[in-house]
């Protein structure tokens, strides 16, 4: 049996970076994620993988650090928390633009501004829609629970050179600071192999690879512009994830991620307790979001609640997956406060009135 | 078998590691567990809390707004907690500080007056003497196994505080005492 350590969601997706064969983590602290920074700093891999553990002077220097390891083909993280990301965004509409992998973490906090440094989930709109300008998208993946936190490091890092394109593990202040049991997953190398696009100096017999997110040739930028949005169609087809729990009889379903679904599963095994058909639809990743899944796992409800601590922002999603024919609310507290499954099931028993 | 516990005092007292002992001390026996805290401004120099979540099924919300036990070390947490705890559970506290003493007659309410015992040898045992007096008044977990988690807890070089840490357990397994008859 492997070991299975306590560990919070911020330790365990520092730890899962060192062993997904991490090359490098670039990054800046800030409440609720500093433990990512202080994990990799007190490991220092440097002396065991040879990850490179830096603190940047700045979100923006951070995301630059990453742009420029990615761009040499490495297996690169940052982390931070809503403020920090907003700071990082114009670098992500870089690195999308210049089809750049790596792995960028968010463990939301309360917004808008400095907001609140509790946990919140009004991040997802900045996450699914891109952030920066530009049209492009990231890939999302939404961990539930400290194990997944280990997990989608290197499932993110996987996808990030499947796609040649940044990937968020959009988490929140719950899940980064809650500790759970975790089994660690094993030791990767590193990567020794040259990517083929990458800027890692030429080499005689073939043409120089170049890094850039500019074209002055609007034609040709058209053009990179229809092969983003067709990877983005791929995304769709062929990675979307998500998890649905006593959804085949269920009259009433709650669509939940991160924090918000594990609270919402509370809710749905009290409401079951009481004789209510619940049910809990979890989307793993944002974007691409389950949208088929949803309308499958809801083809027998009454009503979907979209619980998020978010004044509803995911609810859009979810009434485009069902074509707005089944009832869906919204519910959640925000600007950093948590709600309770209590708070939750009363609000799947306002669908019985 | 699920026990949902918050633990809440002042920050400095002890709150949260003792969260971690339970939680540790629960895999030890191998049980799902979850311990989430309060990381937020008041953590910084005011009060702190910590829900723990012990269970043979796995953990859903780690978040809760009732509890089957409180463990109360200040009288904000009494306020705050006292009417959080499910009917027919359990509030232990200390009473060193308290002005207003709980209330409630449909849950089973216990005393360890960990503070000034801890006063006597060494402040740094309060909280396992609370947590003794936990243990005493719900014996869910085996004692050998809150030995592991304490291992597990403690970082090695504070290892020779184990047999000061037991000894403080079983100080307040024998100091709690049942405040009211439910």
């Amino acid at each position: 049996m492997k070991e299975l350590r306590l560990m919070k969601g911020n330790e365990a997706i520092a730890e899962a970076a060192i062993r997904a064969g991490a090359d490098a983590y670039f990054g800046y602290p800030i409440t609720p994620q500093s433990e990512i920074l202080e994990y990799l700093a007190d490991q220092n891999p440097v002396e065991t993988t040879g990850m490179v553990v830096l603190q940047a002077e700045s979100e923006v220097a951070a995301i630059n650090m990453v742009y420029g390891a990615a761009s040499a083909g490495r297996r690169v993280m940052t982390s931070s928390s809503s403020p920090g990301i907003s700071l990082m965004t114009e670098g992500i509409s870089y690195l999308a633009g210049a089809e750049l992998p790596c792995v960028i973490v968010n463990v939301a906090r309360g917004g808008p501004g400095l907001g609140t440094i509790q946990p919140s989930q009004a991040d997802y709109f900045q996450s699914t829609r891109g952030g920066g300008h530009g049209d492009y998208r990231l890939l999302v993946l939404a961990p539930a629970s400290v194990q997944e936190m280990a997990d989608f490091v290197a499932l993110g890092f996987d996808l990030a050179f499947k796609y040649r394109n940044p990937v968020l593990i959009l988490s929140d202040g719950v899940i980064g600071q809650m500790m759970e049991k975790v089994e660690l997953p094993e030791f990767r190398p590193r990567r020794k192999e040259n990517e083929s696009w990458a800027t890692t100096g030429k080499t005689p017999g073939r043409e120089r690879n170049i890094i850039t997110s500019l074209n002055l040739d609007a034609c040709i930028h058209e053009q990179h512009n229809i092969k983003l949005q067709a990877k983005y169609r791929r995304m769709e087809e062929e990675e979307t994830r998500c998890e649905a729990i006593l959804c085949d009889d269920a009259e009433y379903i709650a669509v939940a991620y991160g924090a918000s679904a594990r609270i919402s599963r509370k809710a749905v095994e009290q409401a079951r307790e009481q004789g209510i058909r619940a049910g809990l639809f979890r989307p793993v990743t944002l974007f691409p979001f389950p949208a088929r899944e949803l309308k499958t796992a809801a083809k027998n409800a009454k009503g979907l609640l979209s619980v998020e601590m978010s004044a509803g922002q995911m609810i859009e999603d979810v009434r485009l997956a069902v074509d707005c024919r089944i009832p869906v609310k919204h519910f959640g507290r925000y600007g950093g406060v948590v709600h309770a499954p209590g708070e939750v099931l009363e609000a799947i028993k306002t669908f019985q009135v | 078998m699920t026990e949902e516990i918050i633990i809440a005092g002042f920050g400095g007292q002890g709150v949260l590691s003792m969260g971690k002992i339970l939680a540790y001390s629960g895999i030890m026996q191998g049980m799902e567990v979850s311990w989430m805290p309060s990381y937020g401004p008041e953590m910084r120099g005011g009060t702190a809390n910590v829900t723990v979540i012990l269970s043979d099924k796995p953990v859903s919300s780690p978040v809760l707004n009732h509890y089957d036990t409180a463990i109360i070390l200040n009288q904000q947490s009494m306020d705050k907690f006292e009417p959080m705890v499910k009917p027919g559970g359990i509030l232990l506290y200390d009473n060193n500080g308290i002005t207003r003493h709980p209330e409630r007659a449909d849950i089973a309410i216990y005393c360890v007056e960990a503070a000034v015992e801890a006063a006597k040898t060494d402040p740094r045992i309060f909280n396992m003497i609370v947590l003794g007096g936990y243990l005493a008044v719900r014996p869910i977990l085996k004692l050998e196994n809150v030995a592991a988690g304490l291992r597990k807890t403690l970082p090695e070089r504070h290892h020779q505080l184990i047999p000061l840490n037991r000894q403080a357990i079983s100080t307040g397994m024998e100091l709690v005492k049942e405040v009211n008859k439910k």
